[in-house]
């Protein structure tokens, strides 16, 4: 079977005609597939869902218990009409897995989002033999190339040791960033509470339950917060609950803090380049590694992938699917 | 090197005045010679390098990058000493000394330079390419003065920032003995002619202190809204200082041949055409230069208006009571571009005031009090110097847009664009960051969560309703702002909750202040 007529791009999003399901849909489908919990990937509102145990407990945490009609947890091999299906673990999120779908001869992995750096918080990305890899694009061009995320949070500590009375504010997504960060804390030896805001308690509760140490944490919301490291999602920044800290720190830990003006625009005074995606160095590296047959690009920065894939010759197409943000980045 | 680029990130990104100052000054404690003197030096540009041109960086980059890629991560970065140091191949990521560096770009002939920059380009991970790039680019941008440095270094706990200024100039990167003194060493000898001297400021006053006062122990002058410098001509060597000790005889070539003397005067910098002072805007063009063309010269001259002198042909007058100084600067003839500020007559405080209100030029900004027996003494000692300014000018204007602060005012708005009536539009006129209270602030605050229109970014459109008063010190024309005048010193006086905002002021009521 000819890769194009196993997954094609839709409006709705990546669909599988003779499956009858998406991945990923960008808008209720009868049949989702789901390859990790954000909200730009998983929306509520799908007849069916098929997900690992950790992304329905996560999406059920988010969007409550009838996020969808009917729920099954991805457990090994699955056929669903003509193909099988399997999810294999993406280094994104907990929870978050690639897709593989296979139909006679011909396998394409979807790869969501997905990381190669080790990240505490979450199980690491599995390579996956393939015909085609559908890889994303968030960070797709060669200026970036992360710091090991060790020495932003040695910055982060080297700040709170300099001005031991000014509390630091980071903001980081809700899901899998601030895990990632508190975890990165707790590996780099801080052991004193971290507070945080009440958008991230759910998610941290969870994580813990699900055996991640991420050490004593504690609520930012009295008016007095005894912690020197406060981590918020970043919708908290400009809202009243801001005004509590005098003379705050105020950082962001994200991919997108390795260019200046990206961090100039967030007005944030100490940027940390700690991402949950893929660097330029290790997207070429996966690409190289896996050496599809053919490649395809969904969201970021295509063009420069498009580029590289040119240049190392391997035949790539861009699916211009229209609905994926670095939302969690 | 690494030291270095964490510091230059660290300050890039940190709006906070004292924040600044205490990472400058503890990376100066913590780093040692000759690395930390090179920082001080390239921090406040006082370091002469050989500059790195774009297209030079261009054409290393094309060697090492794929050109279509390069094309599209600088559209992406926006700058491209950012975009070559974040893209440049991986290499070695060694920490070689900042001197290393610092003689690389000063001792490097042309022809060898992009070779020399490739190779450090591969020693070194991404901050330190970023910081390498800057340095080569003669453009670090982090927002720190030579006035900051100086504050660091006094900081560090030897000799005060004024007993500092008073050898700057006599000091050459990489500052070793400066750094010996402040280590509790010799004091470094300064060689150099025409030195900064350390200035003599005053503090403000009004009727209540002055009442207690008695005027006959006092000289007054006009406060001219120029500014206030330091000319020193000793050997040959002239020299025209602002308060702070820049230098700024490169912008004033017409000043510094008018200065004609052996000695250092203190007087008010202006542009004056014949007898006339021209206003402050006048001389804002003049500010700030490098050199000046013909053209300017000619029709911004520049002059001095002289209120003190520190030290006369060999002799160091600043012991002495003001009205001996005042009597030999009065017995001067140092040509039509140098005078002397004249002093007022009043024999009480009443008599004061009404000239106060009343000046003869708009140039004038208050009146200056002086006691007669004043020596000349560095800093702003409390008493014996006093300004009395004029009081502010003041428009009711509406709140327009507001923007969250930093540090401090962290998660509060403390940002504001206020606007003017123009017809039934209200036309954007200024910004005020200060003026109000904490607790004003806090309901300023408010007004802006309950009033907001539309965002854009980390800015505000608020619905227009709010009345603020807000002061000024002065009105220039401007071609930069769409009102097409610009103030100086804006800051909310009064919040008028109870001004409805038709009646706040027209644009008409700002011009005619001019």
């Amino acid at each position: 079977m000819r890769a194009q007529s196993l997954l094609c791009p839709t409006e709705a999003g990546l669909y599988c005609p003779e499956g009858g399901f998406h991945i990923d849909p960008l808008r209720p489908v009868e049949r989702a597939l789901i390859t990790h919990a954000h909200s730009d990937h998983a929306r509520s509102g799908h007849g069916a869902v098929m997900a690992t145990a950790e992304t329905l407990d996560i999406m059920r945490l988010r969007m409550g218990p009838d996020f969808a009609a009917a729920t099954q947890i991805a457990a090994g091999p699955q056929r669903i009409g003509g193909v099988e299906v399997d999810f294999h673990p993406a280094g994104h999120v907990l929870g978050s897995s690639q897709i593989s779908v296979t139909a006679g001869d011909c396998r394409i992995v979807v790869s969501g989002d997905y990381a190669r750096a080790p990240n505490p918080s979450c199980a690491p990305f599995e390579p996956v033999d393939c015909d085609v890899f559908v890889t994303e694009a968030t960070f797709g061009l060669p200026v970036f190339r992360f710091p090991d995320p060790a020495s932003q949070i040695a910055k982060l500590i080297a700040s709170m040791d300099e001005f031991p009375d000014r509390p630091h504010l980071i903001g980081a997504y809700a899901l899998g960033k601030a895990q990632h960060v508190l975890a990165l804390m707790r590996q780099a030896g801080y052991d004193a509470p971290i507070a945080i805001h009440g958008g991230l308690q759910a998610i941290c509760d969870y994580y813990i339950a699900q055996g991640v140490a991420l050490g004593e944490l504690i609520p930012a919301t009295a008016d007095q917060v005894p912690a020197q490291l406060v981590l918020a999602p970043p919708s908290a920044f400009a809202s009243l609950w801001v005004q509590r800290f005098r003379d705050p720190v105020i950082g962001f830990a994200s991919g997108w803090m390795a260019v200046r003006a990206r961090a100039r625009q967030r007005g944030v005074e100490l940027p940390l380049i700690i991402s949950d995606h893929v660097d330029w160095p290790s997207l070429t590296a996966t690409l190289s590694e896996l050496a599809p047959a053919e490649v395809w690009v969904t969201h970021g920065a295509e063009d420069g992938v498009m580029r590289w894939c040119e240049m190392a010759q391997i035949p790539a197409r861009p699916l211009r699917l229209v609905g994926y943000e670095d939302e969690a980045e | 090197m690494k030291a270095f680029a964490a510091l230059l990130e660290r300050l890039a990104f940190t709006p906070a005045r004292n924040a600044k100052l205490q990472l400058l000054q503890h990376y100066l404690e913590r780093i040692p010679d000759p690395d930390r003197g090179w920082a001080l030096a390239a921090l406040t540009g006082d370091l002469q390098l050989r500059t790195v041109t774009p297209s030079l960086l261009r054409g290393l980059a094309a060697e090492r990058v794929d050109s279509q890629l390069l094309a599209l991560s600088y559209d992406f970065v926006g700058d491209l000493a950012e975009t070559i140091a974040l893209i440049w191949p991986e290499g070695a990521q060694d920490d070689p000394p900042l001197s290393t560096a610092v003689a690389l770009l000063q001792g490097t002939g042309k022809a060898a330079l992009p070779g020399v920059i490739a190779a450090m380009l591969d020693r070194l991970g991404p901050s330190e390419r970023l910081a390498f790039l800057k340095l080569a680019t003669g453009n670090l941008r982090v927002g720190v003065s030579a006035r900051m440095a100086r504050m660091a270094l006094a900081g560090m706990g030897g000799p005060s920032v004024t007993e500092i200024e008073e050898i700057w100039h006599g000091l050459a990167p990489p500052y070793g003995p400066l750094f010996g003194w402040i280590a509790g060493g010799a004091r470094p000898d300064s060689a150099a002619l025409a030195p900064f001297r350390p200035v003599m400021l005053s503090t403000a006053t009004d009727p209540q202190e002055l009442a207690a006062l008695s005027p006959q122990d006092y000289f007054a002058e006009w406060k001219w809204d120029g500014i206030r410098v330091q000319a020193a001509s000793e050997g040959g060597v002239r020299r025209l200082y602002s308060r702070t000790g820049e230098d700024i005889s490169d912008a004033f070539p017409d000043v510094i041949e008018a200065m004609d003397f052996e000695g250092t005067l203190d007087g008010e910098l202006l542009v004056r055409r014949d007898a006339e002072i021209a206003p402050f805007g006048d001389l804002q063009k003049r500010l700030n230069r490098k050199a000046v063309g013909k053209a300017l010269l000619a029709s911004h001259p520049a002059g001095l208006r002289l209120y003190d002198v520190l030290l006369w042909e060999g002799r160091d007058l600043r012991p002495e009571a003001l009205h001996i100084r005042r009597n030999l600067l009065e017995n001067l003839d140092l040509g039509a571009r140098i005078d002397v500020s004249p002093l007022l007559d009043f024999t009480t405080w009443d008599e004061l005031a009404a000239l106060r209100a009343d000046p003869p030029a708009t140039v004038i900004e208050g009146v200056m009090i002086k006691r007669r027996d004043s020596p000349y003494l560095a800093g702003r000692p409390r008493g014996p110097w006093f300004k009395w300014k004029r009081d502010p000018m003041v428009v009711d204007a509406v709140l327009l847009y507001a923007q969250r602060g930093h540090g401090k005012r962290s998660g509060f708005h403390s940002d504001f664009t206020f606007g003017l009536w123009h017809g039934a539009e209200l036309v954007p006129v200024g910004k005020a960051y200060f003026g109000f209270t904490d607790a004003e602030l806090r309901e300023l605050d408010r007004f802006v969560r309950a009033n907001t229109t539309e965002r854009f970014g980390p800015v505000r459109q608020l619905s227009p309703k709010l009345v603020v008063e807000v002061a000024f010190e002065g009105l220039n024309r401007s071609t930069r702002h769409k009102s097409g005048v610009a103030m100086r010193f804006p800051r909310i006086s009064r919040i008028r909750w109870d001004k409805p905002a038709a009646e706040a002021d027209h644009l008409a009521t700002l011009e005619a202040m001019l």
